[in-house]
Order: structure tokens, then sequence, then C-alpha cells
């Protein structure tokens, strides 16, 4: 091994990498360290001392989330000094814990619970005094904060700041008195948040978590008069699965879709369909924009996390939005149109629920200046994976012994181009296996052929030639990477024809209303990288890969719309935006 | 201790935006400087209520709420105006042990606001201090760097009353 040094570790001999802090080291030969605060690439403060090891020489027990293995070194992990250090530290977080275990959200995924009932804490009040008391911050659509069950690791602080260069949460008042919040006391819901949720997958406890709307559904589910559909997006069919003991990146679309109809909806729909829909739209789009040069760089919609970014930080750019509503919009928009005409029935009795990997399609759902028919929301329901995994909890189903079914028709259908917007990259390549075919005329015999948008990487450009004309594209994901290529943008130091941005660091695979995945997994596995393998792969085993030869989208346009960009596609599919102030 | 935010509407001038507006020009390149114009600022307004910590924040490029924690964090910023008379209690050893808190819980309750705080027509604010260094007159209090010495809670409404009209 170069750049090698030796170590030991609890008496035994090892040759890591030089550099590596010594949880890492730890972890490359099978040794775990717990952590609290530490997030790999997110948040690395060594503040929270639950990663406290012993090295031969030091002063004092060192944070082994930060601290650096060099050659020589002697590392004690397990020692009676260690572990009592780490039982202490436990009984102190606990002394000002909110313990509600047994009613908690986070029951069994609590990164704080796993590791009192590892290190046998026994005394839940071992440390009793004061307590300082906190209201439950519910202003935001999408999330509440319960201070009391926050232990101050800054993990959503971190990730609010450098993930997404929103920074609208932070460490205020000092000592005992700490506490995370908005400036000045908003709440969550009065300052510039995007409603990404990343926070929520952040936190190790049951301080941040999404506004529940499963009672809500289950209401309609039980309510007579209502016909109740369902969309599932793309990445949930990647994620759900985690929630029952699947390996990460397991797509589990039929079980799914079977666990939905046992729940009891009137339709299981696919909002791949809608998003294949969203690609004849925004294709089409682009193409006039493109013709006319007008509006350019076109960005994408789809991500409402980066739609709320953009019109409070760039409003500036909102001119350059698609116009198009995202696929959950979409959905929304054609059932209670075009699938109430159908079905002959009164839109105002449909109850469209989307399950989503997503907290900002909560705030987007109830954005309904533009929706499809007036007076009605386009979707009245939008829970995320977690909220549809208590459900099928709750109805007794179990999802591993359930056969799988198909979607229904008529939004049964869906492309591999719609299954990839679940991943960084797949909007643009799905628009632009569409836009090529628009443009050049010919078949695109080589879907791998825009595989250079594919990836996790934060920003990555590509050029095509689509015969004869260079289209020059840029996909960002985390908004502080979408914040970057905005910069390049606005100084005239990049050009770009197309843009996608997602919210969410590697897309809705990775989005915050995805499974939570416990830092003892993020700060080893790639998540987005894991997840998305299971899209891509999915996409190579459909049948049709390309938007615009799903029969269904060519059925609704057939019936329905026309063609896309059809004055009729307009007044339902698309939107507007609104400039919305930072402070 | 947590901070009082003050009620009390905010008044500045576009002479203290002036004077804010060129230090945070000079500073606006160097983030690390925040502390610096945060005092300043503090030097021009007397406190950092939200209007001026959202100046600083457009002005230096640093969200709000990082301001809002720095200035949450150190003792010396305050998010309550000053009042016209500005009433400092000695907290430190010998005033304490002296009886400085029954004299804060007097004015308190004779002007109707907790250390930290502005009444409401700007007259009077209340602080506590750390030692001043007159241990020898302890308890002390002062009122615009007027020093009262040896001062018992029944003293207090006749020193307050000085300043009342």
């Amino acid at each position: 091994m170069e750049n090698a040094v030796n170590i030991k570790i609890n008496g035994f001999d090892y040759q890591v990498p030089a550099g590596s802090t010594i949880l890492e080291a730890a972890h490359s030969v099978g040794i775990e360290i717990p952590t609290l605060c530490y997030l790999k690439e997110i948040n690395a403060i060594g503040a929270c001392r639950i990663c406290v090891v012993e090295v031969k020489g030091a002063r004092s027990l060192v944070a082994a989330c930060v601290f650096p293995v060099n050659e020589g070194m002697e590392i004690f992990t397990n020692t009676p000094k260690v572990i009592e250090a780490r039982k202490t530290t436990l009984e102190l977080i606990l002394s000002t814990h909110k313990k509600e275990c047994l009613s908690c959200v986070r029951s069994g995924s609590c990164e704080l619970q796993k590791l009192c009932h590892e290190y046998g804490i026994e005394d839940e009040n071992a440390f009793s005094g004061d307590f300082v008391n906190y209201d439950i911050d519910r202003s935001a659509t999408h999330m509440y904060r319960d201070n009391e069950k926050c232990i101050l690791c800054r993990r959503c602080v971190a990730v609010c700041d450098k993930t997404q260069a929103v920074s609208v949460i932070g460490a205020n008042a000092r000592g005992f008195d700490t506490h995370i919040g908005s400036a000045f006391k908003y709440g969550l819901g009065d300052v510039a948040c995007i409603s990404c949720g990343q926070c929520i997958t952040a936190c190790p406890t049951g301080a941040l978590a999404e506004r529940d709307d499963t009672q809500k559904v289950f209401d309609a589910l039980n309510d007579p008069t209502k016909h109740v559909v369902v969309q599932t997006a793309p990445a949930v069919r990647v994620g759900l699965g985690e929630e029952f003991g699947y390996e990460m990146g397991t797509v589990v679309t039929g079980k799914m879709v079977s666990a939905l109809k046992m729940l009891g909806f009137d339709g299981v729909f696919d909002t791949n369909f809608a998003a294949d829909l969203t690609i004849m739209e925004e294709a089409t789009e682009f193409l006039a924009r493109f013709k006319e040069g007008k509006n350019l760089p076109l960005i994408t919609s789809c991500s409402p996390g980066w739609v709320k970014y953009c019109e409070h930080y760039y409003p500036d750019f909102i001119k350059n939005l698609s116009s198009c509503k995202s696929p959950q919009g979409m959905f929304g928009s054609v059932a209670k149109t075009f699938y109430a005409e159908k079905m002959g029935i009164d839109p105002k009795d449909i109850f469209v629920v989307s399950v989503m990997p997503c907290t900002a399609k909560k705030f987007e759902a109830e954005r309904t200046d533009y929706s499809a028919v007036k007076g009605l929301a386009d979707i009245d329901a939008s829970i995320t994976v977690r909220e549809l995994a208590r459900m099928i909890k709750k109805a007794g189903i179990n999802f591993r012994a359930i056969p799988d079914a198909e979607f229904d028709a008529p939004f049964g259908l869906g492309s591999g181009a719609g299954t990839i917007f679940g991943a960084t990259g797949g909007v643009m390549e799905a628009a632009l296996r569409t836009a090529y075919e628009v443009v050049t005329g010919k078949e695109l015999t080589d879907l791998a052929t825009f595989k250079a948008v594919r990836g996790v990487e934060g920003v990555k450009e590509a050029s095509y030639d689509l015969d004869g004309v260079t289209v020059n594209v840029a996909v960002a994901s985390g908004l502080a990477n979408a914040k970057k290529v905005l910069e390049m943008v606005k100084s005239g130091e990049k050009k770009y024809d197309f843009i996608e941005i997602m919210a969410c660091p590697g897309g809705c695979v990775n989005g915050g209303g995805q499974p939570i995945v416990p830092a003892s997994v993020r700060n080893f596995e790639d998540v987005r990288a894991l997840r998305a393998a299971g899209l891509y792969n999915d996409d190579a085993n459909l049948p049709v890969r390309k938007s615009h030869e799903n029969a269904d989208v060519k059925a609704i346009y057939d019936e329905f719309f026309g063609e896309p960009g059809s004055h009729k596609a307009h007044d339902i599919l698309h939107t507007g935006y609104t400039e919305r102030k930072v402070y | 201790m947590l901070k009082k935010i003050s009620t009390i509407p905010f008044n500045g001038t576009p002479e203290q935006k002036a004077k804010l507006d060129a230090v945070i020009a000079e500073c606006k390149d160097d983030k690390s400087q925040l502390m610096h114009v945060m005092q300043e600022a503090q030097g021009i307004y007397g406190y950092l209520p939200r209007e001026v910590q959202v100046m600083i924040a457009e002005g230096m490029d640093i969200p709000l709420e990082k301001i809002y924690g720095v200035a949450t964090f150190y003792a010396q910023f305050s998010l309550s105006p000053k009042g016209e008379y500005d009433i400092s209690v000695c907290l430190g050893t010998a005033c304490y042990v002296k009886g400085a808190q029954p004299i804060i819980d007097k004015i308190s309750e004779i002007l109707g606001i907790e250390p930290g705080e502005c009444t409401a027509d700007g007259k009077f604010s209340l602080e506590e201090c750390r030692c001043i260094g007159a241990c020898g007159l302890a308890p002390v209090f002062t009122i615009n760097g007027e020093v009262y010495g040896k001062i018992t809670a029944d003293d207090v409404p006749g020193i307050l009353a000085k300043y009342m009209n």
C-alpha cells in the first residue's frame, strides 16, 4: 500500500492509508466506532464525544472522527475508560432529551436510541436537573422541529449551510441555552427555507421530521364518496424496499403497487408516466426557446426545492425556469381533467395522493395558483416514502410476502426515461433522448449516447451535437453546486442552453423524503450511487426507454391534448412562479 | 443566558445607515471581519436589531442566521436598545454578596423591564455587568456612567425619581 502508515488498534497491527481518520482506519479493518455528530463530507466537528478512543501517549481521549492516524500510532477503541466515557456522554445527552421513545417517529431509526441500547444505559435519568422546554415549531408546510429531542449535533445546520447554501438554521445563544433555530426566533415557515428536507435525513434523532399526512390519506380511503388515486415517483421504487429490509438499490415496483392496491386505492398509477409527459412538454419548450434564443438557458422545474430556492435566492433566473409543472403536478392535473372526464367522475370527488421521495413536494402540492381545475388542488396529499412505509406497516401488509402487481391504466406505463428522473442527470438524459429524435428525425439507437450526464458528481457538463447544432448542457445537484453553476452563468463565464437542477445531492434517490440512512452507513457507503444504480438498471430493462414512445403518453395527446405545447396543454400542464424574499 | 429581543420599533436614521454602509464597504470582501462589523454597528445603533443584522447580512453576503448566532453567543452584543438612561448594575463578587440582586429586582419592578431590556418609551434600559472596580462602594450601579454606591433596594426609588421627569 502506497502512502500507508502502520498502526496498532486494540493490540493488532494494521496498515491503513495515510491521512485517514481513526474512525476510517478502524472501519477499514472491521472495527466500528460509534458516532453522532459526524457526517461524512458534511459535518466533522468532533463535538459530541461519542467516538472517543484512547491513543497511547495522548493526554486525553481523542475524537476518532476527526483525529488523523500517523505512523506507529497505538489506538484502543474498547477499553473500560472509553466505554465509561461514552456511557457518560449518552447519560448527559439523555438528561436534556425528551424521552418519548415509544411514540417517537424515529423509534427504530434513532441513532441515540441505538447507542443507548448498545451501551446498556440502565438509568435514563442518571443526571437529572434543569430541562429547557421548547415549543415544537410546526410553522413550515413540510416538517416540524422538536428541540426537546435535539442533541445539538449540528448535522442539520451543516447540511443546510454547506450542501444547500441556504443556511436558515443555526446554533443560537450559548451554554445550556444553546438551541438550533432561525434568526430572531422565526419559525421555519417564516424564513427562506426551501423545504428540501435534507436536515430531516441528516438528523440522528426525532428532533426533525416530515409533517405526517398519513391520516389524511387513510381518511380519504375510508370515505366512500371519494375516488382515491395514487401516483408513485420514480425514486420511490428504489427507496421503499429499505424500509422492509431490502438491500439499498433494490427496485420494488411490483410489491409497492401491490401494497397500494391492498391499502384500497382506486387507481395505482406511475409518476413515470407523468415524467414522460413532462419530457414531451419540456423538450418542446426547450426546442422552441432554443430556436428563438430566448430565455436560455432553460432550467428544469421538476425539483420543488430547487424551484423555491430559485424564487428566494435567484429571482433573476425565474424567467429561465421551465414553465412545465413537475411530474407530480402534471399527474394531478391530468387526473382531475382527462381522467375525470374519461371515468365520468366529478373532479372534486377525486382525491389525488402522491408518494414522493421529497418533502418539498408537500409545499408544491399547496401551490394552487395554477391548478388544472379552478378551486381544486392538483394534489390532495403528498406523502414521503417514510410515510407510505408507515401506512403499509399499520395496515398489517407483509411487504416481503406479497406478490408483484402492475400499475393501472391509463397512467400505468412509464418509460426508462421516466424512471431515471429520480437520479441527478436523469431529466436531462430523458429530455435529450426525445430532443435528439425530434431535431434529427433519426432514431437514437445507442441509449448510452448521453451517459456523460450520469453519476453522482455535483456538477456535470456536456456538449452534444444534434445534427450540426451544438447543445451545451449542465447538470447540478445539491444547491451549493447549483449556486456555483448559476454564478458562472450570471458572470458570463459559462454559457449553457439547458440546465438540470435538483435540490438534493444525487437527485431524488437521495431526497429528503427517502428512508433514513444512519450515519454508520452514510459515512462509508454512497447512498446516491447505490440507489441510482437501481434506477439505471430499471431503465436498461424496460421495453420502452424514450418518453415519446410511451403508449399512454401518445394516447393522451391523441385523445386530449392534441400535441405537446398545445393551448390545452399549456392551460393544464404548465405553471408560473413567484419572486420571494430572503429576509 | 437567553437574550431579550426588543419589540421597540426600529428607528434608524439615514446618517446611521450611511455610517454602517461605509463600514460594510470596507470589510465586505473579508468575511472574517464580521465581528468587527457587528461591533461597529452596535457602536452606531447602540444595539443590533433585526433590521441592522439584515443590513449586515446583505452587505457582507453572510446568512442572517449566522450573524444572529454570533450576536446571541457573545455577551457584548445586545438585541435591545440602550435607553436615554442606561442603568448598569454590578454583579461582581463583592456587589453580589453585598446584595446586588435585590437592587436589580427593585429596578425591574419600578421600570417593568428585565435586565437586557429597554422601557417602551426608550427612557431607561437595564443591564447587569461584571466588576466595575468600585468594590469598596459595593453594591454599586451606574446610570449613564454616574456611580451610585452603598445602595440598598430602598434607595432605588429615590434615585430613579431624579431621572423620571
